[in-house]
């Protein structure tokens, strides 16, 4: 039990360490300064990993880019400045959340089709199932002498 | 009459819906399942060379800058002596380059291992008709570049035809550098 206990404690700790080293990476004269670098690292994508933002690559390129976003940060450049920066020399790859254009528009509105395109089929259903289901479901004459006759021809 | 064949007909086609939306998405699927990932598309191509100006790897030769070396066909290599695959297609550069003197031979390093670089290049031959390194990294940049090895081919005109990630062998030399090569010429 006290093992364990210290073996957690040391996890703890590491991790701890890890946290500090990752926010103090790089020091900022405003806390404006440093949320804009943590926003603007955490919505681009490492180029070279693929699956991870740059904030939370180890790729040496993503170190780069880190390094570069700092320095036109403390220029004083805008973010979106920074991110046509960004995308002329990385291209759309490098934003996690897209531009709309031309290609990216079905992208960004095909969701929101499917779903007003889902809720309309679903009131026509209930709609149709309302007027059809106005005899619930009790047969008609007609059809209660055709399931005794069926029933009869069984029987024999 | 006419009305009462045509609604059932109308109704039947609907239920076709779901499965052309079904086979559309899928197609979209396999298409997404046939392109390697790893591949990112450069946004540079088509683009000039970005403007620099960069130390030699060997500092008497002193500075260089864009102007220096466009005119010919160029071949941009990012490179690094602690790169692996960067020593596995360093044999075809050196290959290449004896071959096809018309071609200039670009090697950018990385600014972390200069002394490493020049012994590596004196040990295992030196392919590059120029050794530039990026000082802090600022090519690397504007060139897109995702890390190393990456090759670019950049015509007389100074503009970037094709970039490729990863080491060059002579598959893909033949399959894209050639064709590319040869519209040029």
């Amino acid at each position: 039990m006290m093992l364990l206990s210290r073996f957690t404690a040391i996890v703890l700790l590491l991790l701890s360490f890890q946290a500090l080293g990752a926010i103090q990476e790089y020091a900022f004269d405003s806390e404006q300064d440093e949320d804009r670098f943590k926003k603007l690292t955490y919505e681009m994508r490492c180029p070279k990993c693929l699956n991870s933002n740059l904030a939370g690559s180890d790729a040496p390129i993503a170190a780069d880019l880190r390094r570069e976003i700092y320095d036109q940060i403390t220029e004083g450049r805008s973010n979106e400045e920074i991110i046509e920066f960004m995308s002329s020399r990385y291209g759309d790859f490098i934003l996690y959340r897209p531009r709309l254009t031309i290609a990216t528009f079905f992208l960004w509105f095909t969701p929101a089709f499917l779903l007003l395109a889902g809720f309309f089929i679903v009131r026509r259903m209930m709609v149709a199932s309302q007027h059809s289901g106005q005899n619930d479901g009790a047969l008609s004459s007609e059809e209660q002498d055709k399931l005794h006759r069926l029933l009869d021809n069984q029987a024999d | 009459m006419s009305n009462e064949t045509k609604q059932p007909m109308n109704r039947r086609l609907k239920l076709f819906i779901p499965v052309v939306f079904f086979i559309t998405m899928a197609g979209f699927l396999f298409f997404g399942l046939t392109r390697d990932p790893n591949i990112v598309p450069s946004a540079m191509v088509d683009k000039p060379l970005p403007d620099f100006s960069l130390p030699s790897l060997y500092p008497e030769a002193g500075e260089f800058s864009r102007a220096d070396v466009v005119g010919d066909i160029l071949i941009v290599n990012i490179w690094g002596s602690w790169c692996l695959p960067c020593h596995i297609e360093h044999p075809f550069l050196l290959e290449m380059s004896e071959k096809d003197p018309s071609l200039t031979f670009i090697g950018i390093s990385y600014d972390d291992s200069m002394p490493e670089d020049r012994l590596f290049l004196e040990e295992r031959g030196n392919p590059f008709d120029y050794n530039f390194v990026d000082l802090g990294g600022s090519l690397r940049i504007d060139l897109g570049v995702t890390g190393a090895p990456e090759t670019f081919l950049v015509d007389p005109d100074g503009m970037i035809l094709y970039r490729h990630i990863g080491a060059i062998d002579s598959t893909i030399w033949k399959n894209t550098f050639e064709p590319l090569l040869a519209q040029i010429r």
